[in-house]
């Protein structure tokens, strides 16, 4: 597998760190880096580079911060930058005032239009409605058959119509009619698959609106397919004005920049993703995650989103500044441990951090919030003096610290070596890296004042 | 009797023709885009290697096969081999060629008939219509076809089959909806040897290749055509979507890990997609593109010939 685009980047700005300032020239590969990223999920080559020149902008002259990484802060606004075209939020489906309302389900051939069919009026009734299916594909063998078995498998109502009929215009008015004499409020219209480029067809689709008036029309897009979505997607628009994109198939392992496309191409929103074969399998659709998707990455930005709020970032210069000197004090260790803390649960801060590539290098690192809450007592035991200097820590005050903390003497005896040895290896990296292994404690390398991993 | 699976591609006197059409698209799209990033340059700079980038992966080729060709010519250009804009043209249709015959290969031979073929695929990439025509063409040249249901999974999936084996003439062996596919193509296999015929044309549900179990579904249902025929399936098609994106590259990975493909067939170039996904497959996985499809009916489908592709992709 292909390195996901964040640890290409940290390889990218593996020497910014201390430079100041994101430039053209050190962002120079980066952008690269993200361009290849974003070709690879089939996001469509104009896009990338209406979405390069974006970033580009955003990114030139920002600070390296210093609570993240140049990489995090690149992927941040990359991120950004791509819910700026998938929209921030999910949406809703809308419904017509005079029942019923009418769901025109187009696309291309094979690309689950009337599986998505099925799945969305299981969705409805259980969301209250009550839906009517009708399928006015006529041409593909046993199309109309297929959705009468779904139909069947949901428990939902289906306008069969005439075995023989051959006028899609003829079952929908049928349909139509059935809805309204029988109470049905949502009526779904499946159409055969076309091409795009098949005037016929797509007149038929055309003639299909005006006759049954949908409040939404559908676009149902595969989400494996490549360039070409940008096409298709624009035409299907042109002719009909969609409302919304249904993208299937999204159980695989697609990084689904078709999305992007689509919406980049029709300005429609995506309202539902596919994520199976079942009919339960329809999400609405999350801008965040197929951000995170597209990019290859877990839900990255949620931790950077975090960890950003959660270290005060003065603080954190003035701790680099003591690392430096080697100022590092007992007071310092509790703080930083604090914030570690109050990331949330490690177990689920690390859940958030990407499947690819970054957990198998995680897996052995394992952080222990039990472990963190004793150091933290064990601290919060001593007096200011023995924080900022442990040196006066004798065997009595062990003693009197274990006691007050609960703790052992051995834990604090513990402690106090792994803080020295900190001391050391901090002495050594004095760049600010915290070191990988911290005794028994592993943290993640560098975290939370280093290059986060990811 | 001895006999090659697919025929030969030379029977066919209009092939060139139908091909021509049938890729109009393709080359109108490849070649025009190609021309624009041509037009009005006579050197060869980095705007214009750039536009050429830009024109490979709309095909879908991918970053890596685009950049590989660019990057050699750039090399000829460094080495003043090249200077011409003019010249990039037939050195990229050169590559293109180049890769795609590098993958070629003839098809399996069979011994003794039923020849097995197995077809496999995403959902929806058209294995079923593929096997429909399939079924033609094969009746079409006098041969005995029997297509085998295995797809009891997708709703009417058997019905769809059933009516294209009625349109091929061909006999259609199924089970019910839901039963185990190995136990369908166990019958399937039987019945074709006993009925003496030439092909025997498996559908199988559409998987995603993320899912193990499916995947090794398909394993056991090879395994199972093995205890028929010993030497089953002869010829194992990847039926692929030609509007797939760099998905398609693994989806010929792993279908091909689990159950060995042999070929691929890609559908639906009669839109504007490109199919430049295979040229990609080709060269990582030297796997050889058997058919084309061309539309829904059951002649739409070509034996996919690289020179003529490429032939056809670069012709005005
Ligand atoms: N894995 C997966 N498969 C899906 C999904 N949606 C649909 N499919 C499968 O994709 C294939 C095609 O789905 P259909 O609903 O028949 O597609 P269609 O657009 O109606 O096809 P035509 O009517 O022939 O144009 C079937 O095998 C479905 O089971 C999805 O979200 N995930
Ligand atoms: N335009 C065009 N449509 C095609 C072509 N091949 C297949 N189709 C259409 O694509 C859709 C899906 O085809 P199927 O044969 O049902 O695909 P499948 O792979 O069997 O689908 P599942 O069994 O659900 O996975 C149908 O509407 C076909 O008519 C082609 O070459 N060109
Ligand atoms: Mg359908
Ligand atoms: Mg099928």
């Amino acid at each position: 597998m292909f390195d996901n685009l964040s640890e290409k980047l940290q390889r990218v700005f593996r020497n910014l760190r201390g430079e100041g300032k994101l430039s053209a020239e050190n962002m120079e590969a980066a952008l690269r880096e993200i361009r290849l990223a974003l070709l690879e999920a089939d996001v469509n080559f104009r896009v990338v580079k209406q979405l390069i020149e974006n970033i580009k902008q955003k990114a030139m002259g920002e600070e390296v911060l210093a609570a993240l990484s140049p990489s995090q802060q690149v992927i941040k606004i990359v991120h950004e930058e791509l819910i700026k075209i998938l929209g921030s939020h999910e949406s809703k489906l809308r419904f017509a005032n005079e029942p019923p309302s009418v769901f025109l389900i187009v696309g291309l051939q094979g690309s689950g239009k009337t599986t998505s069919t099925g799945k969305l009026a299981r969705w409805l009734s259980k969301n209250g409605h009550r839906p009517l299916v009708v399928s006015v594909d006529v041409y593909r063998p046993a199309a109309r058959e297929q959705l009468k078995v779904i139909a069947r498998d949901i428990g939902q109502p289906i306008f069969e119509g005439e075995p023989g009929e051959a006028q899609p215009l003829e079952l929908a008015k049928g349909a139509r009619r059935e809805s309204a004499q029988s109470g049905r409020d949502v009526l779904l219209v499946d159409t055969a698959g076309r091409l795009h480029i098949d005037d016929q067809l797509m007149t038929e689709l055309q003639q299909l609106k005006e006759q049954l008036n949908p409040v939404e029309i559908l676009f149902v897009a595969d989400a494996m397919t490549g360039q070409d979505a940008v096409k298709s997607a624009d035409e299907f628009h042109k002719r009909l004005g969609i409302t919304g994109v249904i993208l299937t198939k999204m159980d695989g392992d697609a990084r689904g920049g078709a999305a992007l496309s689509i919406r980049n191409v029709t300005g429609q929103p995506l309202k539902f993703v596919g994520v199976g074969e079942k009919f339960d399998a329809l999400e609405p659709f999350h801008p965040d995650r197929a951000a995170n998707r597209i990019l290859g990455m877990g839900d990255i930005l949620s931790f950077i989103e975090k960890a950003e709020e959660a270290i005060d970032k003065k603080k954190a210069v003035e701790m680099q500044r003591k690392l430096i000197e080697n100022e590092f004090t007992l007071e310092d260790f509790r703080d930083q441990l604090r914030q570690i803390r109050k990331l949330g649960p490690l177990g689920s801060l690390l859940d958030m951090m990407p499947k690819v590539g970054m957990l198998k290098d995680l897996k052995d690192v394992k952080i222990e919030e039990k472990e963190i809450n004793r150091v933290v007592a064990i601290i919060d035991s001593m007096t200011p003096r023995e924080r900022d200097n442990h040196m006066i820590i004798n065997g009595s005050r062990r003693r009197r610290i274990a006691k007050g903390s609960g703790t052992s003497v051995q834990d604090v005896n513990q402690l106090l070596k792994q803080y020295a040895q900190a001391k050391k290896m901090m002495k050594t990296f004095s760049g600010g890296i915290l070191g990988k292994k911290f005794g028994k404690m592993k943290l993640p390398a560098g975290f939370p004042f280093g290059e986060m991993r990811g | 009797m001895i006999q090659t699976l697919f025929g030969s591609v030379e029977q066919e006197p209009s092939l060139l023709e139908k091909l021509k059409s049938g890729v109009q698209k393709t080359r109108a799209g490849l070649v025009n885009a190609l021309e624009d990033a041509l037009q009005g340059k006579k050197q060869i700079d980095a705007d214009l290697l750039e536009e050429l980038e830009f024109t490979l992966i709309s095909s879908d080729m991918g970053v890596r096969t685009t950049e590989e060709i660019l990057q050699r010519i750039h090399q000829r250009v460094e080495r003043h081999q090249l200077n011409d804009a003019a010249e990039l043209k037939g050195l990229i249709r050169e590559q293109l060629l180049e890769i795609l015959q590098a993958s070629e290969r003839a098809p399996a031979r069979v011994a003794e008939p039923p020849a097995v073929v197995l077809v496999v695929g995403v959902n929806g990439s058209g294995k079923t219509t593929t096997i429909g025509k399939l079924a033609n063409r094969f009746k079409n040249e006098q041969r005995t076809v029997l297509l085998c249901a295995a797809d009891t999974f997708r709703a009417a999936a058997i019905e769809q089959l059933e009516i294209w084996g009625k349109r091929a003439g061909a006999r259609v062996v199924r089970q019910t909806s839901g039963s185990d596919p190995s136990a369908v193509i166990f019958d399937a296999l039987q019945a074709a040897r006993a009925d003496k015929v030439d092909y025997v044309i498996v559908d199988t549900a559409g998987r995603l290749q993320t899912k193990e179990n499916l995947m090794a579904e398909l394993q056991k249902m090879s395994r199972t055509a093995k205890k028929v025929i010993a030497d089953a399936p002869h010829e194992v098609l990847l039926v692929l979507d030609a509007t797939t994106g760099q998905n398609g590259l693994e989806q010929a990975r792993k279908f091909t890990e689990s159950s060995g493909v042999t070929g691929i067939v890609l559908t639906k170039l009669d839109g504007t997609a490109k199919g430049g996904i295979v040229v990609a497959i080709a060269r990582e996985l030297n796997l050889p593109i058997r058919y084309i499809g061309v539309g829904e009916k059951a002649d739409d489908l070509l034996p996919f010939d690289a020179e003529a592709f490429i032939e056809s992709l670069f012709e005005k």
